[in-house]
């Protein structure tokens, strides 16, 4: 986590993104992140970005709520306090599905919520940086890290070459940080 | 999708009535349900505090009013996920314009569905003697062979899957609010539940990812949940109960009243904050054709019900049908029958399907229709049952009817500040769409639809 400078460029449809990100990626330049209003179908393969395994997250948390199930309706049923219910065998399989099957789908849901948001770095009171205000409404953002000072001119004006409806320089800190969105930015207490 | 739209007018179309101050309308409305919501704590504080006995319930129909408007309520929340989830899987593009308003009502009608069985355990404050935890009495666990249990598992997994689901789409498009916010306080509350999300192309990966995940569990997890109510009655001894076809017949009957209720609130949200474009007459045209088809599996269903007890030979089974048709609560059998099956036949007539008024009017219908099913099943089967000098009436008290009202107001409560302060349609959702959707560009697919195929391959080849 660190204040970093950053070249920004703006596209206003992704018709015009997909070839900027392709020339971007050839150009040599670290990207640092692509931001877009909704779910853009390709981009991930167009940036490279593997394939997420939040599915097998789920799949794991899912199991584990059916062993989590049965197991305990088990023990209770034959191990712990054995009851008699209408002369029905102590492990009576067949009545313990309903709630296994709510317990995976309960466990695989929760689990795979709170893992979506400890990827992404979501939270209630997280504060990152927004590029250009509209990146959530109209506009698909590239930002470019400046690694080099002396670049940061020929940087803006390849990204002009791309297309972008809008180019700017800006510095901001990189990860998240605990703050509230009605509060302008202070870098500095960033630790 | 009406209208010649871009990403932009899509987000201003669906700020706008977030953004705007509320009309009198608004005031109207929230202030109506604040009052039923008033009412009805007062009808169940009432109820707390001289017992259960306040209510018209008695030893031989034990379930009234209260287990009628749970499931009539479960019911109702069942069109939501399943316009979410199910129609998601089966990649139903119309489903964006809707999702978002009929996955608000199944969170809202799940919490009204909560209240009745616990508050009809009488000592609420012992309600949590139904969750497995370890206690000193043994510890004694609850019966987890009891289909009455399995509902406390299914219905409480159902609420906070749908919330989940509904939540998670809600993030992106809480912080598009909040980046247009213009108010200090709009920034604070709309940062936080945004939960700082910027939509980099992994989030959004992980986003989408998310969402079919749940979708899928969600699919099986709607026909569970109604599945598991209906065993509610199903796994008894009673007549009118004990039958197999329960499952098949109450998922139908969710499925029906649930479109029926999400037509309700639609026709009016779309009028309320003109978003006709978004919330079209396709879609209405849609949800009605879901409604003739699950209001005739009830109907089917319905039949059947009766040609089995007369099949089965099986005293107990044919006088129950015999006393619902007949018997001093004929009214009700008859009213369910006129609403639930004859009614939606007229959906037949496609102008009707299209008609929003004659839409409005039969979604009411049918909710009343499904409202009687449930009166039905639960009622009459219990007052006339083996025992003949236990036969009885039941009607009920004040602070039932209150406690039923008292759901109302606390439904619209929550669908008043849901459609005012959270955006009604999935922006993102819907800008995901709009390519293939939105009518402009529909228009500039028809030159490319009359070429050849050859031609065709040829431009998509070259075009990225």
């Amino acid at each position: 986590m660190s204040v970093k400078k950053f070249a920004v460029a703006c596209y206003h449809d992704e018709a015009v993104l997909f070839p900027a990100v392709r020339k971007v990626r050839g150009s040599g330049y670290k990207l640092h992140d692509v931001y877009s209003p909704f779910p853009v179908h390709g981009l991930d393969t167009a940036l490279g970005l593997k394939q997420t395994d939040l599915h097998i997250a789920g799949f794991c948390y899912g199991i584990t709520g059916t062993a989590t199930a049965l197991g305990f309706m088990s023990w209770v049923l034959t191990k712990d306090w054995s009851i008699n219910y209408g002369g029905k065998p102590f492990f009576s399989l067949p009545a313990f599905i309903p709630i296994t099957f709510e317990l995976t789908v309960l466990f695989a849901a929760v689990g795979m919520v709170l893992t979506f948001c400890y990827l992404n770095q979501i939270m209630p009171g997280v504060k990152k940086h927004i590029f250009h205000p509209r990146q959530t409404d109209d506009l698909f953002v590239v930002a470019l890290e400046i690694t080099d000072p002396s670049a940061e001119l020929e940087m803006i004006d390849f990204l002009k070459t791309t297309g972008a409806v809008e180019t700017s320089v800006q510095t901001a800190e990189e990860g998240w940080w605990y703050g509230f969105w009605d509060k302008e930015e202070v870098y500095e207490k960033v630790g | 999708m009406n209208g010649n739209k871009d990403y932009h007018q899509v987000t201003e179309d669906i700020c706008r009535p977030v953004e705007q101050k509320p009309t009198k309308l608004w005031y109207l409305g929230f202030i109506t349900s604040l009052i039923f919501l008033g009412f009805g704590a007062f009808s169940v504080f009432w109820e707390v505090y001289w017992g259960i006995g306040t209510w018209g319930i008695n030893r031989t129909v034990g379930w009234g009013w209260d287990i009628t408007n749970f499931v009539w309520w479960v019911g109702i929340g069942h069109a939501g996920t399943l316009i979410s989830a199910i129609l998601l899987l089966f990649r139903q593009g119309w489903r964006t314009g809707v999702n978002r308003a009929a996955e608000a009502m199944t969170i809202f009608a799940v919490m009204c569905a909560g209240m009745f069985p616990i508050f009809h355990m009488g000592r609420v404050w012992n309600a949590f003697y139904v969750l497995p935890y370890p206690n000193t009495r043994g510890p004694l666990w609850p019966n987890f062979n009891s289909a009455l249990l399995w509902d406390v598992f299914a219905i409480s997994t159902y609420f906070t899957v749908s919330l989940l689901f509904w939540y998670s789409g809600l993030v992106p498009d809480f912080a598009t609010i909040r980046d247009r916010a213009k108010t200090k306080l709009r920034k604070k509350l709309y940062g936080i539940a945004s939960f700082g999300w910027t939509g980099t192309a992994k989030n959004w990966q992980r986003f989408e990812a998310l969402a079919l995940v749940l979708a899928g569990l969600a699919t099986p997890l709607v026909l569970s949940v109604h599945t598991i109510v209906s065993m509610d009655f199903a796994t008894s001894v009673i007549p009118g109960w004990h039958t197999t076809i329960f499952p098949p017949y109450f998922v139908a009957g969710a499925i029906f009243s649930g479109f029926a209720m999400v037509n309700t609130l639609l026709v009016l949200v779309r009028k309320i904050f003109r978003l006709e474009d978004y919330i079209t007459l396709g879609h209405i045209e849609a949800m009605n054709k879901v409604i003739v088809l699950t209001g005739s599996i009830v109907g089917v269903a319905y039949l059947s019900e009766l040609f089995i007890a007369w099949y089965s030979q099986v005293r107990y089974e044919q006088d129950a049908f015999k006393w619902r048709i007949m018997g001093p609560y004929w009214w009700s059998y008859w009213a369910m029958m006129t609403c639930n099956v004859v009614s939606p036949q007229l959906f037949w007539v496609k102008k009707l399907r299209r008609n929003i008024v004659f839409t409005f009017i039969l979604s009411i219908v049918v909710n009343i229709g499904m409202w009687f099913e449930r009166f039905v099943i639960i009622v009459t089967s219990l007052y006339r049952d083996y025992l003949p000098s236990s036969w009885t009436y039941y009607s009920p008290t004040w602070t039932e009817l209150g406690f039923y009202l008292g759901t109302f107001g606390l439904f619209f409560t929550c669908f008043f500040l849901f459609a005012k302060y959270f955006p009604v349609i999935a922006i993102a959702e819907i800008k995901f769409v709009l390519k293939t959707s939105g009518e402009n560009y529909k228009e500039k697919m028809l030159p490319l639809e009359e070429k050849s195929t050859d031609e065709f391959i040829h431009i998509a080849e070259h075009s990225h």
